[in-house]
């Protein structure tokens, strides 16, 4: 039960994260890059203003699998290496908590390059 | 409205506008909505199975971003991630599936101008802007944080 609880948090989550972009797409004509652009940008910002992060603990996968979630592990990963590291941190922490997601994305779109055939337009 | 033969043209054009805009927006938005809750529940499933095999739960978290992304890299291989995508618009796009096949798409797309100026080159075509803004976001933000920590 709890279990059920806990997917309908995430699927309502993240289904409302969604449907802000489809508005933004179909209100003001924002192409899907620009969208992805705002959402990440807007994650790092909410995430420093200790918005974002109480979302995360309702959500969860709902609010960490969009990509404004990738902006909340840039924006804790940055927060946390200037803790340990100082000044440092400041470059190493962004990229650091996402790089096994560019790392994948990376090698597997190689991957998947090398085995699929370009569609005929 | 009501639709009578004695309209002008652009009071016609209106009301198909209306006709023609509205019931899409709200289509498209229950598209998103479904389609995005449901990539994420899988994410949270996916999060859970390994947990429950005894993962922590940041490996479980990074467990599930890798999968999401073989999935979407995957569905956009078979070409099957832009058929959801015609119905699915943000649902499609906003999830770490999305940025995934943002990346996939362009690699397989432009693999006939070769392998470092075709798939090299334009496989961060809209995940490159996404990296630089996030990437700047968080420097920003890393650099005010020092601050704080500097001076509070």
């Amino acid at each position: 039960m709890d279990m059920c609880m806990e997917l309908l948090k995430v699927f309502l989550t993240g289904g409302i994260i969604c449907s802000i972009g489809q508005i933004l797409i179909d209100k003001t004509k924002l192409t899907p890059a620009r969208i992805l652009v705002i959402f990440v940008t807007m994650g790092v910002i909410l995430t420093f203003l200790g918005i974002y992060a109480p979302i995360v603990e309702f959500g969860k996968a709902g609010a960490t699998v969009p990509i404004s979630g990738f902006g909340y592990a840039l924006g804790k990963g940055v927060m946390e290496a200037v803790d340990e590291m100082g000044f440092l941190g400041i470059f190493v922490g962004g990229i650091k908590s996402c790089a096994a997601g560019i790392a994948a994305a990376i090698i597997f779109g190689f991957l998947a390059s090398l085995f699929a055939k370009p569609t005929s337009k | 409205m009501n639709s009578n033969v004695n309209m002008t043209n652009e009071e016609y054009s209106s009301y198909v506008d209306t006709k023609a805009k509205n019931s899409p927006i709200v289509k498209n938005i229950i598209w998103a909505f479904l389609v995005g809750g449901l990539i994420c529940t899988i994410g949270q499933l996916i999060t859970n199975l390994f947990m429950y095999l005894g993962c922590s739960k940041d490996d479980s978290t990074m467990i599930c971003t890798i999968s999401l992304i073989f999935i979407g890299a995957f569905l956009t291989a078979i070409n099957v991630y832009a058929k959801i995508g015609q119905h699915a618009g943000a649902g499609s796009i906003v999830p770490i599936t999305g940025f995934s096949n943002s990346i996939v798409a362009p690699a397989i797309e432009f693999k006939t101008e070769g392998y470092v100026l075709g798939i090299g080159a334009n496989m961060f075509k809209i995940a490159g802007p996404v990296l630089v803004y996030g990437t700047t976001a968080s420097v920003i933000i890393g650099f005010i944080y020092w601050l704080i920590t500097m001076f509070i």
